[in-house]
C-alpha cells in the first residue's frame, strides 16, 4: 500500500519535450513510473522517449486515461498548465517548477480546488512511492520500500530523512515533497490522514521549516486525529527574523512562523521533535521500537 | 524586492490613491527648489532608505522655511541612519523626499498582505496608526481589522463596509472616501504583484480627507519579469552586496554572525545544517544554498563569498547528492579549491548517490585542509572542532 500514487498510476508530463521535462521523465521511466505520454503544444502527434506527445491535456487524457500530471512548464506559464490539467479532469498535478508568481499560483490553486484536482508543489521534488512510482526529481535509489511515510517542505531534507530511515533498517511507503512556497497544494493536514489510513505506514516523518503556520495546523490535527507515531524536524531554528531563507515562504515575518513555536506546538501534540535533522533516523527507530 | 517611499507614492498616484504632494531631491539645492515648487510654508524633509522607523532615527523632519529645508536636507543627506530595522550599522541616506506639510487630525494604519492560510490577499486596518503593527498585533489584537479579499470576486462593497465599521468611522462622506481608498489600494496590490503594502500612518486631515502619509511596498520577485517599470525602481545600494552577487550566480546567501561558513545544496538542508552546528556548540556564519546543480564553478563562487567574511574559521560543505552524483561533486570541490585560495579547514560531507566513490576521491587527493566527514552529525561535529582550532 501507499498513498496517492502506485505502480498502476498513469502519468502524463506537461512540458514533456523541454530539457528538464525530458531528463526527469527519462529517470522516472527508468524507475518504473507508468508515464503514458506528455503534452507540448504544437508537437502533438510526435513521439518522445517512446511515448506519444499531445497538443493539449484533454487530448492526452482522452487517449491515455492518465490521472496524474507531472508539470515541468516554465514559471511564467505554469498556472495556465495547472488550470488546463484541472479543466481536463486530471486528479493530481505534481508541480515541480520553481519560481512561479504567487498571484498565479493563488489563482491556479483556487481553480484546481473548484475542479477537485489535488496539487503538490510548486517548487518541490514531487512524490514517490518506494520501488513503484516516482513522479518528480528525487534520486529514486535512496527510497527503499518500508513502513514510514514522509512529508517535507524541503527537497534535500526529504532525501536526508529517507536515507537515514533506510540506513536504520526501515524504509519508506510514500514520500511527498510539498514545497516551501507561500501557496502550496497538499499540505501536512491533508496528507497525514492518508498515512493514518494506509495499513503499511507505521510511522510518519514530517519535516517543516520557518514561515507560515502549516506546521501549527498540523500539530492541532495530529493531536485530534493521528494515532501513529510522528517524528518532526523544523528547519531554521537559527535563521534570523525577516530574512528569506532560500524558499519563497521561509521567512519569519512580524515575529510569526518561528521554528520554536512550531516545535513547541508539535511537541505538545505528542510528536517526537528532533533538534537536528541528523537525528531523524534514530528518532524513527525509537518510536517504532516502542 | 522593496522600493522607496517616494516610489511607492508614485505608484499610488497612478491609481488615484491620495498622497500629499512631494518631489524627490538628491542635493540641498534641489530640496529648496522642490519646496518652492510645492509652495506653502511648511514642508517635511524625509530620508529615503529601505527601512522603517526613520522618524525616530532622526530621518524625518519638519521645515518651516526654505532656509530650514536647505539646512535639514544638508543634515539628512549623507547621514547614516540607524533605526530598529537597519541593524546597528545603519543605512546611508542618498535621497530626501520633500513633501508638503499635512493637517493631521487622525492617524490610521492600512496594509495589504498575503494571508497564507486563507490563500488570498488580506487588507489590514487599525485605528492605531503610527505604531508598529507587530506591536499592535501582539498587545491589542482586537484593534486590527482583517478583511480577506478573494481575487475571484475582487474588492466588493461589503469588504469596504467591514473596514469602515470596524474602524468606527460613522461619517458617511468619510466612509465613502476610505472605501474608495482601500479599493484602489487593493488594485495597486494585485496589478503590480505586490507582496506587501503598508501605509503607516494613513492620515485623516482636518477636512476629512484620507492621505497616505507614508508608503512601503515589497514585490514578488518571481513576478518581476512582467513589471519592467517596477524592476527599474530597484536601488541596488539598498541591497546586501554579497547576497546580490551570490544571486547572480544562482546561489542563495544570507550572512550571519557566527564562525562556521556553510555551503549546502537545498534551502531546507542548509537551514538544518545551521541548526545542527548550533546544536553542537558552534555558530553558523551564513546560510548558503548552492542549488540543485552544485559544480566546480558554483562551489568556487560559494567559497569566495563565504571567505569574504573575516569571522569564518572553518567551512562545512554539506551536500546530499541526488540526481547529481557525489563523485562528480567531489571532483568539483577539488577543482574549486584550486580556483580559490581556501585558507581555513574545509569539512566535506557528501552523502547519497555514489558517496563511497566520492570519499575515495577526497581521500586520494590528500589536500591538507580538506577533512572528509561520513554524515551530517559527523561533519557538523568536525566543523565545530575545527573552528575552535582543535583537530
Amino acid at each position: 500500500m501507499s498513498i496517492l500514487v502506485n505502480k498502476d498510476t498513469k502519468v502524463i508530463v506537461q512540458g514533456f519535450t523541454g530539457s528538464e521535462g525530458t531528463f526527469h521523465a527519462e529517470q522516472c521511466l527508468a524507475y518504473g513510473t507508468k508515464i503514458v505520454g506528455g503534452v507540448t503544444p504544437n508537437k502533438g502527434g510526435e513521439t518522445h522517449l517512446g511515448k506519444p506527445v499531445f497538443n493539449t491535456v484533454k487530448d492526452a487524457v482522452a487517449a491515455t486515461g492518465a490521472t496524474v500530471s507531472m508539470v515541468f512548464v516554465p514559471p511564467a506559464f505554469v498556472a495556465d498548465a495547472v488550470m488546463e490539467a484541472a479543466d481536463a479532469g486530471i486528479e493530481l498535478a505534481v508541480i515541480i517548477t520553481e519560481g512561479a508568481p504567487v498571484r498565479d499560483m493563488q489563482m491556479a490553486k483556487a481553480y484546481a480546488t473548484k475542479k477537485n484536482m489535488k496539487t503538490i508543489g510548486p517548487n518541490c521534488p514531487g512524490i514517490i512511492t518506494a520501488e513503484e512510482c516516482k513522479i518528480g526529481i528525487m534520486p529514486g535509489n535512496i527510497f527503499k520500500k518500508g513502513n514510514v511515510g514522509l512529508i517535507s517542505k524541503s527537497g534535500t531534507l526529504t532525501y536526508e530523512g529517507a536515507n537515514q530511515v533506510c540506513k536504520e533498517g526501515f524504509g519508506i511507503t510514500t514520500a511527498v515533497g510539498i514545497g516551501g512556497d507561500p501557496i502550496i497544494g497538499l499540505s501536512y493536514k491533508q496528507l497525514l490522514p492518508l498515512f493514518e489510513a494506509d495499513p503499511e505506514t507505521e510511522a510518519i516523518v514530517m519535516i517543516g521549516e520557518i514561515g507560515g503556520d502549516l506546521e501549527i495546523q498540523a500539530a492541532a490535527f495530529i493531536k485530534e486525529n493521528i494515532t501513529k507515531p510522528v517524528v518532526a524536524f523544523i528547519a531554521g531554528q537559527t535563521a534570523p527574523k525577516g530574512k528569506r531563507m532560500g524558499h519563497a515562504g521561509a521567512i519569519v515575518s512580524g515575529g510569526a512562523g518561528t521554528a520554536k513555536e512550531k516545535m513547541d506546538a508539535l511537541e505538545a501534540a505528542g510528536v517526537k521533535v528532533v533538534v537536528s535533522p541528523a537525528d531523524i533516523g534514530k528518532a524513527v527507530k525509537e518510536v517504532l521500537s516502542k | 524586492m522593496n522600493i522607496h517611499e517616494y516610489q511607492a507614492k508614485q505608484i499610488f498616484a497612478k491609481y488615484g490613491v491620495p498622497t500629499p504632494r512631494g518631489i524627490i531631491a538628491n542635493t540641498p539645492d534641489e530640496a529648496v527648489a522642490n519646496a518652492k515648487e510645492l509652495g506653502g510654508n511648511i514642508w517635511v524633509v524625509k530620508a529615503q532608505i529601505h527601512a522603517g522607523g526613520r522618524g525616530l532615527g532622526g530621518g524625518v523632519k519638519l521645515a518651516r522655511s526654505l532656509d530650514e529645508v536647505a539646512s535639514l536636507a544638508d543634515e539628512i543627506l549623507g547621514m547614516t541612519l540607524v533605526t530598529h530595522q537597519t541593524g546597528p550599522e545603519g543605512k546611508l541616506v542618498q535621497k530626501v523626499y520633500i513633501e508638503e506639510g499635512a493637517d493631521i487630525k487622525d492617524e490610521l494604519y492600512l496594509g495589504v498582505v498575503l494571508d497564507r492560510a486563507k490563500e488570498m490577499p488580506v487588507i489590514m486596518a487599525s485605528t492605531e496608526g503610527g505604531m508598529a503593527i507587530e506591536d499592535v498585533a501582539h498587545d491589542t489584537p482586537e484593534k486590527i481589522i482583517k478583511v480577506a479579499v478573494d481575487p475571484a470576486i475582487g474588492f466588493q462593497g461589503f469588504h469596504g463596509r467591514e473596514l469602515v465599521f470596524g474602524l468606527g468611522i460613522t461619517d458617511k462622506a468619510e466612509q465613502a472616501k476610505l472605501i474608495s481608498f482601500a479599493s484602489k489600494l487593493y488594485k495597486v496590490y494585485m496589478e503590480n504583484d505586490a507582496e506587501m503594502i503598508e501605509i503607516n500612518p494613513l492620515i485623516k486631515t482636518g477636512s476629512g480627507d484620507f492621505l497616505a502619509l507614508d508608503g512601503k511596498m515589497g514585490f514578488d520577485d518571481s513576478a518581476l519579469y512582467r513589471h519592467a517599470d517596477i524592476e527599474a525602481m530597484r536601488d541596488i545600494s539598498e541591497e546586501d552586496a554579497d547576497e546580490r552577487e551570490a544571486g547572480e550566480y544562482g546561489l542563495s546567501y544570507v550572512s550571519l554572525d557566527g564562525e562556521i561558513g556553510c555551503m549546502v545544496n537545498g534551502a531546507g538542508l542548509a537551514m538544518g545544517t545551521m541548526d545542527t552546528i548550533n546544536y553542537m556548540g558552534g555558530t553558523p556564519a551564513n546560510f548558503l544554498d548552492v542549488g540543485g546543480k552544485a559544480n566546480a564553478q558554483t562551489v568556487a563562487k560559494g567559497f569566495e563569498i563565504i571567505l569574504k567574511n573575516p569571522n569564518v574559521k572553518a567551512i562545512f560543505v554539506n551536500i546530499f547528492g541526488g540526481i547529481v552524483r557525489c563523485d562528480r561533486i567531489a571532483n568539483g570541490i577539488l577543482e574549486a579549491t584550486k580556483m580559490v585560495d581556501v585558507h581555513v579547514p574545509v569539512i566535506v560531507r557528501l552523502d547519497g548517490t555514489n558517496a563511497a566513490e566520492a570519499a575515495e576521491i577526497l581521500k586520494n587527493a590528500n589536500i591538507p585542509n580538506v577533512i572528509a566527514a561520513t554524515d551530517l552529525a559527523d561533519g557538523a561535529a568536525k566543523a565545530v572542532k575545527a573552528a575552535k582550532g582543535e583537530n
